[in-house]
């Protein structure tokens, strides 16, 4: 087939100088730079684009804007590609989709011959029984019923999401829109203008315009707009949604822009609506606008010899255009018998053009040999969906189709808006919008390019009010409905007639539905899968309303309409997932850890040193670093850990309210064990507590609990309004915990006016003061249960005060350690940590804590539900055991204790002590379980029974002699 | 996304909330019965209406109350802390028990 090309002033969009090649279902193309998949192929003589969903039938553009399923094509990577709106690119490869080899020979067209076998609701009653039939079927179906091929050789791409803001949101830039952009931009407001195509203008650019419309309209327009400078236009940009408070979504190439206005205007026209005959689905069966669109943007001759079908002037809008430009219109189908005197009728009849009044097309054809409409049968309209059976058959390669345009309401209904209809009417026109929205054009039920542009400006006017604060009253000039159309739907004996080409689904499909007793417009939809598709209904809605209406003899507000909801074009996945942002939390001696060959691992949005050296001597590692803490000295980086600053009157109150343990005698110097339970008595952190002054206390919470705690600690503030200022200064601080018993020596190795013996600074003592020039605050707290100091400090000091920790402490052999020693240590000394030892349920006394509970005070927070808790009764303990089988292998966390066939707990820790040599850990068991030196059993890995001994911790130093030396 | 009107820092996305939940008053924890109690703790009314809700603003570590529509989704109002805890309860201690 040649290329047909129309001379330019058509074609305005295409760039005749740049010849695009490419490729589709294997065959070579020409097209210029600007034309779409289906412009470029249409202008080959190519109509036929896909294969359709169910019957695979073959399938063309119908609107040339986007929206319909027929057009889907597959990219080499990139499947479900709008053939009608994605411009083609040099060397592009374009196949069809849902075939068996190809859109022109589809092997699975088959499954056309077999309709009758495939009724409505045939998912539903083919795969119901047996039980598990579905899964047999399932992978015939998937390959037969599908729509694009994922390739899963993609290359990877990013996808970014942008946010943006502004005044006023002005959605689709055709004449409404950019008349509402105009008036807002006029009262200096900041306006977003969205338009989903290359240009502005919409209608304006293909559409025939009235002798008094003028050519300038769109020209004054874009001058107006190129003018205002606090106007932004975004072009090839699709808005998919409307949500709450404004918030628009809008796809741009790989970019998701998040955009929140202050007012919207939604300008989202119209869509064209195909008419409901025998063969309608047939390839160059094209709206209107789609053959206007082809001639204007495309410069392509959609065909030789045309019919148009049409329900008002617009249809001889488009026989004018085709005549001028060559194609024979060989008649205009006009469905009204009457038909009021438009201009382009009346230039039609002057142009000689025949016209068939009070006909519709009954049926049409293919060309022999061809997907491709060849001909169509022009009967006279008898009754509302009735016509008769004998006409006029008609030669034609291009059926042309002219109904009204359906409102683009989906986004505006996703955002509150109502749609109604008129009892014969059954186009909806739209009732009522959410706040601060608006809307103008055809959406609104605007006719033409004056009533258009009055209505933008109206809106732009509210919605600049509005964003003003001054809106008192929207202008709202409601068009007279002037046209009572029969919607055009007319069954046929043979079938065939398709309401939603997407689904494949027939009048005879809806009628059977409604027999079954499906009469609710929701469930209707569901059942026959009529609006199911990609296209949403968008062109099948209306024709369904009015089949309903007709069969069930109901009006069309009794009908209703489906429950639109967003997106209201498709999205690709990308754009939703987006590149994630994972934020990692470096501590101020990160790199010094990294560069002495520490293993880092995650704790939590921390990256904390695990062991130093290498991962195939890991155990070695972790035992070295033990045992230099528990015979010289070690070094770990606390930095991670929680900081809270407690400050004011109320300090003290503020602790005994929110913690378990008392702080009204604590002395300033004094260090004491901080605990906090929930309001239903579960231990959800715990710290230490500082006293600094009478007034200010220093609270550290543990590395994993530091984030909830901060806000649940406010959260009691705001209950209590105490007088008390607690700042979260976890990133402000930094620590190092120095422990061995060479850890005096080495601390007082280093310059400062602090005095660190026994009796100067005893066990749990709080110093502050200089260590080599840095200002400190000194814990003497035992964790890990050796001589040891906490030193906290402004984090910007830590890696000087590590070095110089590191460079005195080299003479007796100082180690750095990371946390699975320290879990180790700790374990030996039988300290829990919380999350690890407790769970979501855990109470102070399950876990020997009962000690940290102030008896005196008459309130803390937990305090009422951990007594209610002890008045039931103690349902397990937590105990600290040995394996005194020294051959068993380690249990693992997690393994459970058991009692013959009885679960009584688990296992939260579990360790090899390098210096007792055997397994430890902490265990969960039945308190009857819970006395010293009695065994239970732990299921080990693979069901071993491995015997375990309650021992009662500290497994190391029972006398805690050395952590207070 | 909805827009949270925080009394500190002026209209926010919602997204940099997060909701603590009914405003719930707690009984006098020596005087409630039992059932008063674990009502105060584990149940909520889940009212189709409108609700007292805490609110927390992430950013600024600020909580507040915000009056919230069920159905509609509508914030109704907000109110600082203290418009609704006003009186600084008694003092929690009245010795050291440690």
């Amino acid at each position: 087939m040649p290329v047909d090309r129309l001379p330019p002033p058509d074609g305005f969009r295409i760039d005749r100088s740049r010849p695009v090649g490419f490729e589709f279902e294997g065959r070579h193309y020409q097209g210029y730079a600007g034309d779409t998949i289906a412009s470029a192929l249409v202008a080959h003589g190519v109509w036929a684009l896909s294969r359709s969903f169910k019957l695979h039938r073959a399938r063309g553009p119908f609107s040339f804007a986007g929206g319909e399923a027929s057009t889907l094509v597959q990219l080499m990577s990139e499947p479900n590609v709008q053939a009608d709106v994605r411009e083609i690119q040099p060397g592009m490869r374009i196949g069809g989709q849902n075939t068996i080899g190809g859109v022109a020979s589809d092997l699975a067209a088959i499954l056309g011959r077999l309709e009758r076998f495939l009724p409505v609701g045939f998912y539903y009653k083919a795969f119901y029984k047996p039980r598990g039939i579905w899964n047999w079927w399932e992978k015939f179906i998937r390959r037969t019923a599908g729509l694009g091929r994922v390739d899963s050789t993609w290359t990877p791409e990013y996808f970014d999401k942008v946010y943006a803001h502004c005044d006023v949101a002005v959605i689709g830039g055709g004449v409404a829109g950019m008349a509402a952009a105009v008036a807002c931009g006029e009262r200096n407001l900041d306006v977003l203008l969205i338009e989903r195509e290359p240009g502005l203008g919409g209608w304006l650019t293909y559409g025939r315009l009235l002798e008094r419309d003028g050519g300038s309209v769109l020209s004054d327009l874009r001058d107006r707009l190129d003018e205002l400078p606090s106007v932004r236009v975004m072009t090839n940009a699709t808005c998919t949604g409307l949500f709450t408070d404004n918030w628009v979504s809008v796809t741009r190439g790989n970019c998701l822009y998040k955009i929140r206005a202050k007012s919207v205007v939604a300008c989202t026209g119209g869509i064209s609506q195909p008419a409901v005959f025998r063969n309608n689905d047939l390839p160059a069966v094209v709206s209107a606008g789609g053959v206007q669109r082809l001639i204007r943007h495309y410069g392509v001759r959609p065909g030789r010899r045309a019919v148009v079908l049409t329900a008002g002037d617009e249809g001889y809008a488009a026989a004018l255009d085709l005549t001028e430009r060559g194609t024979e219109v060989a008649a205009v189908v006009d469905l009204r018998s009457e038909p009021t005197a438009g201009e382009f009728a009346r230039d039609s009849r002057a142009a000689g053009i025949r016209v068939l009044s009070g006909h519709t097309v009954r049926e049409a054809w293919p060309q022999s040999g061809q997907w491709r409409v060849g001909g169509a049968l022009a009967t006279r309209v008898v009754g509302p969906n009735s016509c008769a059976a004998e006409g006029e058959a008609i030669d034609c390669d291009l059926l042309c189709v002219s109904i009204e345009d359906a409102p683009a309401g989906g986004l505006l209904a996703h955002n509150g808006a109502t749609f109604g209809a008129s009892a014969n009417r059954a186009l909806p026109h739209l009732v009522s919008l959410a706040p601060h929205v608006f809307a103008a054009g055809t959406v609104a039920g605007t006719r033409s390019v004056q009533q258009a542009v009055t209505s933008g400006q109206d809106a732009g006017e509210s919605a600049g009010a509005d964003v003003a604060g001054s809106l008192t009253v929207v202008k709202h000039r409601p068009t007279p409905i002037t046209n009572e159309l029969v919607w055009p739907v007319f069954p046929h004996p043979h079938g065939r007639e398709f309401v939603d080409l997407d689904e494949d689904v027939t009048i005879r499909e809806i009628h059977d539905a409604l027999a079954e007793g499906f009469q609710d417009i929701e469930l209707l939809k569901r059942y026959s899968t009529v609006g199911m598709g990609p296209s949403q209904g968008r062109q099948s809605a209306v024709a369904t309303a009015a089949i309903v209406a007709a069969a069930t003899n109901t009006s069309f507000a009794a009908v209703g309409a489906t429950t639109s909801r967003p997106p209201v074009h498709a999205v690709r996945f990308g754009l939703l997932a987006g590149r994630s942002f994972q934020p990692v939390r470096h501590t101020p001696i990160q790199g010094w850890h990294v560069d002495a060959g520490a293993q880092m691992m995650n704790a939590g949005l921390w990256m904390r040193p695990a062991y130093y050296g290498s991962p195939d001597e890991r155990a070695d590692a972790i035992a070295r670093e033990v045992l230099a803490v528990r015979h010289g000295v070690g070094l770990i980086d606390v930095s991670t850990l929680g900081a809270f600053e407690v400050r004011g009157p109320d300090a003290v109150e503020f602790l005994e309210r929110a913690y378990t343990s008392a702080f009204r005698r604590q002395p300033v110097g004094r260090t004491r064990y901080a605990l906090l339970t929930d309001e239903s008595g579960v231990i959800v952190d715990d710290g230490v507590a500082a006293r600094l002054g009478p007034d200010h206390f220093y609270v550290t919470a543990s590395t994993s609990g530091a984030e909830t705690l901060y806000p649940m600690l406010l959260w009691y503030q705001a209950q209590w309004q105490l007088d008390v200022d607690i700042a979260d200064v976890t990133s402000a601080f930094g620590a190092i915990n120095i422990a061995g018993p060479a850890a005096r020596e080495v601390i007082e190795k280093l310059p400062g006016n602090i005095e660190f013996s026994g009796e100067a600074c005893p066990y749990l003592a709080l110093r502050t003061g200089q260590l080599a020039g840095v200002d400190v605050r000194v814990l003497r707290i035992g964790f890990v249960g050796e001589l040891g100091y906490e030193i906290h400090m402004p984090w910007s000091q830590c890696r000087g005060l590590w070095e110089a920790l590191v460079e005195v402490g080299k003479a007796r052999g100082v180690r750095p350690f990371g946390i699975e020693a320290q879990r180790v240590l700790r374990l030996e000394k039988g300290h829990l940590i919380v999350t690890q030892d407790t769970d979501g349920l855990t109470h102070p006394h399950e876990v020997n804590l009962g000690w940290a509970l102030s008896r005196r005070k008459p309130f803390f927070v937990g305090k009422r539900s951990i007594e209610a808790m002890m008045e039931v009764g103690l349902k397990r303990r937590l105990v600290g055991y040995q394996v005194p089988d020294r051959s068993e292998p380690l249990p693992e966390e997690g393994c459970l204790v058991v009692r013959g066939d009885e679960i009584t707990g688990r296992v939260t820790s579990t360790a090899w002590s390098p210096v007792l040599d055997r397994a430890i850990g902490m265990a969960y068991v039945a308190p009857d379980q819970a006395v010293s030196g009695d065994q239970f059993t732990i299921k080990g890995d693979g069901g071993r029974l491995i015997v375990a001994q309650v021992v009662r911790p500290p497994f190391y130093d029972p006398k805690n002699a050395r952590q207070e030396m | 996304m909805k827009i949270m009107p925080c009394p500190l820092n002026g209209p926010r996305n919602i997204q940099e909330f997060v909701c603590g939940g009914e405003v719930v008053f707690p009984p006098n924890p020596d005087g409630a019965t039992p059932a008063e109690w674990a009502d105060y703790l584990f149940m909520r009314d889940n009212v189709a209406g409108a609700v007292r809700e805490w609110w927390y603003h992430v950013p600024t570590s600020f909580w507040f109350i915000a009056e919230r529509n069920t159905v509609t989704d509508e914030i109704v109002g907000t109110f600082l802390a203290n418009e609704l805890f006003p009186v600084r309860p008694d003092s929690a201690s009245d010795g050291d028990g440690a």
